[in-house]
This record gives structure tokens, sequence and C-alpha cells, in this order.
């Protein structure tokens, strides 16, 4: 990588942290839902970097373009953007120092990886195959991943109908 | 760098052009529909009334900005600028013209699918600009716009996706150059003859995506008044307008790249500046069909219009794509 592309993927990664805690923090559901989709379209950006445009552009077409406009789409039709404010819900109290352990603990660890000298750079396992295009894509998800894909699928339709059933009146 | 000088340029050239046909489209918009119901139109400012974009433009310029008290601000003011853009961005990979001069990002090996995901966040200007506004008739549009979106968006999805089939590619370039030379013959190449069905459903969900009658339910003026426009005035508005108008310059454009043959056509190999006069042809012919839809088409009803999308249009794309696949898996002449 060149400077100009880590100082990039600097920017970008401080972008996408301050999205994620605009969607934290917002107290409208509109907000939270737009901070997300400039999240999604960060790491789409940050996938472009990374030479997978194939990947970038299924980030925003599936995430940005259809999943958050139906959030978008049922937040307004719910007149459900304003948030009440914060307060525990009875039963749920224990939650928060719960919480607050998990990531605690969460950070440890990251911290922990970060500085036991394991590489930054990418290792050759994770780092992007120089053929990152669709047909590559393609042959990588009907060939050696076809269960995992078999399986996705089957999981996503067991959605559908559930959703179907849970929707219906009677 | 002078990549990024050249994509710079290029870019700037474009918009320019861009912004320059979105005012006379406007113009030839309402000559056109005036000469359709046996009117004159506007042929006061200028010659033919060819100065009339110029002074509508200015004419919005130095109208009040009016924010109403009620409307969101962030949202209100960013909602225009969110309409605009994703129409603007379709370009990059649209090839105007032969050879690298008159191409942006055309070789980009994911294309077509760029082309999915810019028209799938275009809704959010509209959607935004509804909600933004705090109005019942804008929010109702803003509603009308992203459900008919989600759905029309389906069809033309599955429409291009028997296109990239044909071509085996998803990039632009490489769907142009599919239909062109045609080892079938010039024109019977394009792909609007080898894939009619495709064709068909993208017309129709060009016509729902880019929200123009017989699709306009967003701004059923006898329902919604202005619908997502209520709340807008000056050069907010025009930016409304310039959106909905530059979308329809990009549909059209695309409907060419992919059905049309794109800037094909003959002598370009001799003279490639040719290619794009028939690229500009081709879109000019899609627009005028476009408004010709305007002037002759009702409304659809809203609960049509969403039954046509899911119940009609999405099973037909569908089988559309297994048939092609299945044609292609057989080697059928035509389909390689």
């Amino acid at each position: 990588m060149t400077m100009a592309e880590w100082a990039l993927l600097v920017l970008l990664g401080a972008l996408s942290l301050a999205s994620a805690l605009g969607l934290l923090l917002s107290r409208n559901a509109v907000y939270a839902a737009l901070f997300l989709v400039l999240n999604f379209s960060v790491g789409a950006v940050i996938y472009l970097l990374f030479n997978a445009p194939f990947l970038a552009v299924t980030q925003v077409a599936v995430y940005a373009g259809a999943i958050m406009v139906l959030f978008v789409f049922v937040i307004m039709l719910l007149g459900a953007e304003r948030l009440a404010p914060a307060e525990n819900p009875p039963g749920l109290a224990y939650q928060r120092p719960l919480a607050i352990i998990l990531a605690v603990a969460l950070l440890a660890v990251a911290a922990w990886a970060l500085l036991s000298g394991a590489q930054i750079e990418p290792s050759p396992s994770v780092a992007p195959r120089p053929d990152s295009s669709p047909q590559a894509m393609g042959m990588w998800l009907f060939g050696p991943y076809l269960l995992p894909l078999q399986v996705v699928a089957l999981l996503l339709l067991a959605a559908m109908v559930g959703a179907l059933v849970l929707s219906r009146k009677s | 760098m002078p990549a990024l000088l050249e994509i710079t340029l290029k870019s700037t050239a474009l918009v320019f052009v861009l912004l320059t046909s979105f005012a006379y489209l406007s113009l030839v918009e309402r000559k056109f529909i005036a000469r359709l119901q046996a009117r004159i139109g506007p042929n006061r400012a200028g010659p033919f009334g060819l100065l009339q974009p110029v002074a509508d433009g200015l004419k919005l310029i130095f109208k009040e900005s009016i924010t109403p008290a009620q409307v969101d601000k962030p949202m209100y003011f960013l909602a225009p600028v969110l309409v605009v853009v994703p129409s603007l961005i379709l370009f990059a990979v649209i090839p105007v013209g032969k050879g690298p001069l008159f191409q942006l990002a055309s070789d980009l090996n994911v294309g077509a699918l760029y082309v999915v995901a810019v028209m799938g966040i275009a809704v959010y200007g509209i959607t935004l600009a509804g909600w933004s506004s705090n109005n019942k008739y804008a929010v109702l549009a803003g509603l009308r716009a992203s459900a008919q979106v989600i759905s029309y968006e389906l069809g033309m999805g599955f429409a291009i996706v028997a296109v990239v089939l044909m071509a085996s590619s998803l990039s632009l370039a490489d769907i142009v150059a599919a239909q062109y030379p045609g080892e079938y013959g010039g024109i019977l190449g394009w792909f609007i003859f080898r894939q009619p069905v495709a064709a068909a459903i993208f017309v129709v969900a060009a016509f729902a995506e880019t929200m123009r009658a017989p699709f306009d339910l967003v701004e059923a003026e006898q329902e919604l008044t202005a619908g997502f426009m209520t709340e807008y005035s000056g050069m907010k508005f025009a930016l409304f307008f310039m959106g909905e108008y530059v979308k329809m310059i990009a549909v059209s454009a695309l409907f060419t790249t992919f059905f049309l043959g794109g800037w094909s056509g003959p002598f370009v190999n001799e003279l490639p500046a040719l290619s794009v006069v028939y690229f500009t042809i081709k879109v000019v012919v899609c627009l005028l069909a476009f408004i010709w839809v305007r002037a002759s088409l009702p409304r659809v009803r809203y609960d049509k219009l969403m039954g046509m999308g899911w119940k009609v249009l999405l099973p037909i794309s569908i089988e559309n794509v297994l048939a092609t696949a299945l044609l292609i898996a057989l080697g059928v002449p035509g389909f390689k």
C-alpha cells in the first residue's frame, strides 16, 4: 500500500467509527438508520481500496440499497422515529453491566491481538486474491463454498417463511 | 497525476453536458407535449423559445429561499442533493462512445451491478424529502416512493441479469461489444431483438424508477398536492426537477446501452466520433418516447401499480432469466 492509500484507510476507518457512534447515539431512528447507511458505504469504499469492487458494489446494493431502504420505510410507516428517553426497562437491568463487561472483554482481546505483535499486514490467506472478479467469486461460491451457500440460502428461506407466518392476521 | 486530471476533466464535461441537457429536455418536453395536444408551447423567450430554460433558471435562482418552520433542517437540505447525485454518478459506467476518450469507467468489471446499486440508493432523496418536510402529504409521497422503487427494482434487476447472461459480462463496455459488430448482422445483434421480454420489463420498471407518468403516484396532484416537493421552493425545488430529468436521461442511456447496441452504428471504426452521435440519437429517441407516454397515458391506480410489480413483472422477469439461462446452456443459435 502506498502512503496515500494508508492515509485514506485511516480516514475511512475514522469515518466508519464516527458513523457507528452516530448510529448508537442519535435519538432519532431515521438519523440512526442513515448513519448505518453511511457506515455501510464507508465499508464499501474500504473494500474498493482492497481491490474488491464486486464486494463493494454488492454491499451498497444489498445493505444500503435494499435492506436500509426497507428499514427507513418501516420507521416512516410506523412514525417511530422519536425514541423514548433512555431508561432501563424493568427486568432487563442486568443487561447494562453485562454489556459493559463484554465490551471491555472484546476491546481487551483486540488490544492484545494488536500489541502482541500479531501481523498488521493482512496475512496471505486473508489478503484479497489478485483475481477478485465476479467470475472468480462465482467459481468460489459454487465450488468450494457450495455447502455454506446452500445452508445460508435455506436459512434465509426459513426466515422468509417465518416472517410470512408471523405477519398473518389470524 | 495525469489519470486524476483526465478523470476530473471528463467528469466536469459530463456534468456540464448533463445539466445543459436537463435544461433543454424540460423545454423539449413542454414543446413536444404541446404539439401532441395541438398547442404551440413556450415560444416567447428567444427564437423558438430557446431561452426559456435560462429564464426559468434565473427565476428560480432569484426566488426567496423559504424554509418552513416545521421541517427537520439537516435532512430537508440534504434531500435534494441525495436526489441529484445518484442520477449523475450513474453515468460513470455508461460508455457514451467508442474508445477510451468517451468512457469514464465503463470497463469496470461490476458495471451492471453498480447500476443496480446506485438505482437502489437513489430513493433515499425522495423518501427523506417527504419525511423531513413534516407534512402528511409529503410523508405519504415518501412512503409511496420507497415502496414503488423497492418493488420495481427487482424486475429491473432481473432484466439486467438476462442481459448480463447474454453478454457473459457485467461490464457495460462488454455488453455493448456483445451487441456489435454482431455476428447476427448489424441491428439484429441488439439485445432488444434477442431479449425482447427483458427489454419490455426494463422499460416498465424504468418508468416506475424515474417516477414518471403513468407511474408518477409520488406526485399525484389530486391526492397529494405536490407530494414530496410540497414544502420546497426556489433552487431546492429545481434540484428535484434536475434529479428527475437527469435520471430520465440516465435510464434512457442505460436502455440504449443494454438493448439498443449502445454507441454502435455504421462507420464507427473509421470515424469514432460518429459513435457519440449514434449514442445521442438513440438516447434522444428514448427520451421522446418517455415524453410521448406521459402525454398519452393516464396515471395508474396505486394498488394496481404495486400488484403489477410483484405479481406480474417479477415472475415474468425471473422466468425470462431461467429461459435465457436454459437457451444459453443448450447453445441455441442467437444465445451464445
